[in-house]
C-alpha cells in the first residue's frame, strides 16, 4: 500500500538525523548534536523524561522547528529547511489537532484537497484510510461528539491517508486511559505493520517504546544515550542513566581497574573484589536487575556468583512475584524479585530481620560507567 | 462563596445599590424617551402623550431613510476596513514574543487613554487642506520639481503645480474617522480569539500540506469566527451611532443618523420626532445582535473549547 515501501532503494535509512543542534534563546540548548539513522519500515521510538529534547527532534523532523546546526535528511534529501507542508512526512499530535469544525471525512480529505487531488479519488482513499483505523461508519460524526480514543483515530487516518514516508507521533496515547493505551499500542503495531510506513514515535513511557518499537533512542539533556533495541536496552545499558531510565535496576558504587582484554577488576563494598566482563573504568556502578537475583538459606559455592549477606527490610508481594528489599550494609538496599514457584505460603514468605544469602551468576551483572 | 444564596441580607446588600443605578438611570429614562416617541408636540415646550405613530410614520420616510441606509453603509465600509487592517495587527500581537506582546497591547489601547474630541481634532490637524498630510505631499512635489530643474525639466512641467487634496469634510473623512476610533474595538476581540487557538491546529494543517494563506481561510478563519463575529458587532454599532465624527469630519451630505436625532433634540427642538429615530436606531441594534446570536448558534461547533 505504501509509496516508501515500494521503494526500490530499501538499503538507504529513511531519516538520517547529522550533528544537528538546536539552541533555544541563544543559550538554551535543546538538542545537542544529535546522529541518528532510522531505517525505511522501522518502527522507531524515542523516550526520555521531559524536558530531554526529543519532542524537539520531533518537531524538526517535521518542519516546525529549523535545527541551529547539522542537517536532517529525509529520503536521501536534505530536509533541513524545507517547509512542513513540502515535506513527505506527516505527524499525530498530542493533542490530536483533530479540526473541531470539520467532519471526520473533512478531516481526513483535508491533506487530500491541499494536493489538488480529483474528487473520485480523495472519496475512495479517506473511505479507505477510515476503514484502516476502523472508523469507517463513523464519517459524518463531528469531531465533539467522538470519544478521546476515535478523534485520535481520525488523527491517524488524515495522516496515514496521505501516504508519507514517514509517520511521527507525539506521545500518542499519553491522553488515552490505561486500558485503551494497551490497546492502542498493539493497534499501532498492526497498523505500522499493515501500511509499511517508518514510524517514529515521541515517548516519555518506557513500557511504550519496550513493547511497539523495534528499535529506541534512549535521549537526556538534548543528547543521545543510546539507541538499540528493546532487549539490548534492557540487558546492555550503555551507561547508568540508560540502566535507571529502563525498568528497575540496582547498582553497587565500586572502582574498577582494567584486567585484561575487555575485562575489569572491580572493587566494592558488601561484595570485595570481583574480576568481571566490562570496558568502564574508575568509580563504576555494578548494576543487576531484581528478576536475576536469587535467594537461599545455605551459602552457594560456585564461584561464577556473586554472594552477599543481606537482611530482610520491605517486602511487596505481586502475587506472582514478591518485591523484596535487602540490607546489605552498603546504604542503599538491594531489591530482588523473587518468583513466588511454589504454593506452599509459609515457604516463600520473607520476614523483616531475617538474613539470607543473595547471589546472582557474574555474567548478569553490568559495569556501567557514567 | 454560595452564601449570598441563603443569606437575604447579604443579596440585597450586594444587589441593591446596582439594580437602583439601572433603574434610576438607564431604564426611567429610557421609557421616557419611549413614552415620547408616541407623543406629539404641541407648545415649544409642551408635549402629549396621545399613543400616536405619526412621529414613526414621518421616521420612516424616504428622506430619513435615505439617511438610517446612510449610517448603515457607513458603518458597514468601517467595519469591514477595520476587518481587513485589524486581522493582521492581531496576528503579529498573538505570535509576538510574550514580553512584547503587552507593549503592543497597549500601542493598541492608548488612544482611549486620549479624549475623543481631542483625537478627532487632532485627525483635522493631520487632513485639513493645510494639513499634515497636505503639507508633506507639497514638499515633495516642490522638491521634485526644484531637482528636476536640474535637468531642464522643471518649472512644474512633468510634476505640474500642487493643489492640495481635498481630504477633510466628506464621506472618506467620515469612514476614516470612523476606522482611527474603531479599530480597537476590533482587534482586541480578534486578539483573544486567535490567543485561545490551539496552535496545533495551524501546525496539523501546515503538515497535511497546506501553505500559509490556505491554513489561513480554512483553519484560523473559521475557528476565529466567534471572534470576527464580536469584533463585528462591537465596530459597527458604535460606528452606527457615531455622532462626533461625521459631526466634525464630515461635509454637508455626511450626515449620520444620530446628527439628525441630535439636531430633532437640539435645533428642531421636536423631542418626540427624536425619540423615534432613537428607537428606530435601536430596533436596527437589536436587530444586528440578533443575527449575530443566529449566526453563533449556527458555528456554535467551530467554538473553541
Amino acid at each position: 500500500m505504501s509509496e516508501a515501501a515500494k521503494n526500490p532503494s530499501a538499503g538507504e535509512p529513511i531519516i538520517r538525523i547529522e550533528n544537528v543542534s538546536k539552541i533555544f534563546g541563544g543559550t538554551v540548548k535543546a538538542v545537542d548534536n544529535v546522529n541518528l539513522e532510522v531505517a525505511r519500515g522501522e518502527f522507531f521510538a524515542l523516550l526520555g523524561p521531559s524536558g530531554c529534547g526529543k519532542t524537539t527532534l520531533l518537531r524538526m523532523l517535521a518542519g516546525f522547528e529549523v535545527p541551529t546546526h547539522g542537517r536532517v535528511i529525509i529520503d536521501g534529501q536534505d530536509m533541513s529547511k524545507v517547509a512542513p507542508n513540502k515535506r513527505p512526512i506527516n505527524m499525530v499530535f498530542q493533542s490530536y489537532a483533530v479540526f473541531p469544525h470539520m467532519s471526520v471525512e473533512q478531516n481526513v480529505a483535508y491533506g487530500l484537497k491541499m494536493d489538488r487531488r480529483p474528487a473520485k479519488e480523495i472519496r475512495e482513499r479517506v473511505a479507505e484510510a477510515l476503514d484502516l483505523v476502523k472508523l469507517g461508519s463513523l464519517g459524518k460524526r463531528m469531531p465533539d461528539e467522538m470519544s478521546g480514543g476515535q478523534r485520535q483515530r481520525v488523527a491517524l487516518a488524515r495522516a496515514l491517508v496521505k501516504r508519507p514516508s514517514v509517520l511521527l507521533l507525539d506521545e500518542p496515547l499519553s491522553a488515552l486511559d490505561a486500558k485503551l493505551r494497551e490497546a492502542m499500542q498493539l493497534e499501532l503495531v498492526r497498523l505500522q505493520k499493515t501500511v509499511g510506513i517508518t514510524f517514529v514515535i515521541v515517548t516519555h513511557d518506557q513500557s511504550e517504546a519496550l513493547s511497539m518499537a523495534n528499535r529506541i533512542a534512549v535521549m537526556n539533556a538534548g543528547t543521545v544515550q543510546q539507541v538499540a533495541p528493546p532487549a539490548t536496552l534492557y540487558e546492555a545499558p550503555a551507561n547508568r542513566f540508560v540502566a535507571d531510565f529502563i525498568g528497575k535496576i540496582n547498582m553497587i558504587e565500586g572502582d574498577a581497574v582494567a584486567a585484561g582484554e575487555g575485562e575489569v577488576k572491580v572493587t566494592a563494598p558488601a561484595i570485595g573484589e570481583v574480576t568481571l566482563a566490562g570496558n568502564a573504568t574508575g568509580k563504576v556502578a555494578l548494576a543487576v536487575r531484581p528478576e536475576k537475583i536469587f535467594v537461599d538459606e545455605k551459602e552457594p559455592t560456585d564461584p561464577k556468583l556473586i554472594k552477599v549477606k543481606g537482611k530482610v527490610g520491605e517486602v511487596a508481594y505481586f502475587g506472582s512475584y514478591s518485591n523484596v528489599f535487602f540490607d546489605i550494609g552498603t546504604g542503599a538496599p538491594l531489591q530482588a524479585d523473587i518468583s513466588n514457584v511454589s504454593s506452599d505460603i509459609e515457604e516463600f514468605t520473607f520476614k523483616a530481620g531475617e538474613e539470607y544469602w543473595v547471589y546472582w551468576r557474574k555474567a548478569d551483572t553490568l559495569v556501567l560507567g557514567d | 462563596m454560595e452564601n449570598w444564596k441563603r443569606s437575604a441580607k447579604a443579596f440585597f446588600a450586594a444587589f441593591t445599590p446596582p439594580t437602583f443605578w439601572l433603574v434610576a438611570f438607564f431604564i426611567i429614562p429610557l421609557s421616557l424617551i419611549w413614552l415620547y416617541s408616541f407623543s406629539t408636540k404641541t407648545g415649544v415646550t409642551d408635549i402629549t402623550l396621545d399613543w400616536n405613530l405619526q412621529q414613526y410614520a414621518r421616521a420612516l420616510e424616504p428622506l430619513y431613510l435615505g439617511i438610517f441606509w446612510k449610517s448603515i453603509v457607513m458603518a458597514a465600509a468601517t467595519t469591514a476596513i477595520c476587518l481587513v487592517v485589524a486581522f493582521p495587527v492581531a496576528i503579529a500581537i498573538v505570535f509576538s514574543k510574550p514580553t512584547m506582546r503587552m507593549w503592543l497591547l497597549l500601542l493598541v489601547i492608548l488612544p482611549f487613554w486620549t479624549n475623543l474630541l481631542i483625537r478627532t481634532y487632532a485627525l483635522i490637524a493631520v487632513l485639513r487642506t493645510n494639513g499634515f498630510i497636505n503639507n508633506g505631499l507639497e514638499w515633495i512635489v516642490v522638491n521634485a520639481d526644484w531637482l528636476l530643474s536640474f535637468v531642464g525639466l522643471g518649472d512644474n512641467r512633468i510634476v505640474g503645480p500642487f493643489e492640495p487634496l481635498a481630504l477633510l469634510y466628506n464621506n472618506t473623512a467620515v469612514v476614516f474617522g470612523l476606522v482611527y476610533v474603531s479599530l480597537p474595538f476590533m482587534v482586541l476581540p480578534l486578539y483573544a480569539a486567535l490567543d485561545r487557538l490551539d496552535r496545533s491546529y495551524l501546525e496539523a494543517s501546515l503538515d497535511l500540506g497546506a501553505g500559509h494563506i490556505r491554513t489561513f481561510f480554512s483553519i484560523v478563519v473559521p475557528l476565529a469566527l466567534p471572534g470576527i463575529a464580536s469584533g463585528i458587532v462591537i465596530t459597527f454599532i458604535p460606528a452606527m451611532g457615531s455622532y462626533l465624527t461625521p459631526d466634525l469630519l464630515g461635509g454637508t451630505d455626511s450626515q449620520m443618523i444620530a446628527n439628525v436625532i441630535a439636531s430633532q433634540f437640539k435645533q428642531a427642538n421636536n423631542w418626540p420626532f427624536g425619540a423615534a429615530l432613537s428607537f428606530l436606531l435601536m430596533y436596527a441594534t437589536f436587530f444586528a445582535l440578533a443575527i449575530r446570536a443566529v449566526l453563533m448558534r449556527k458555528e456554535g461547533r467551530g467554538d473553541v473549547r
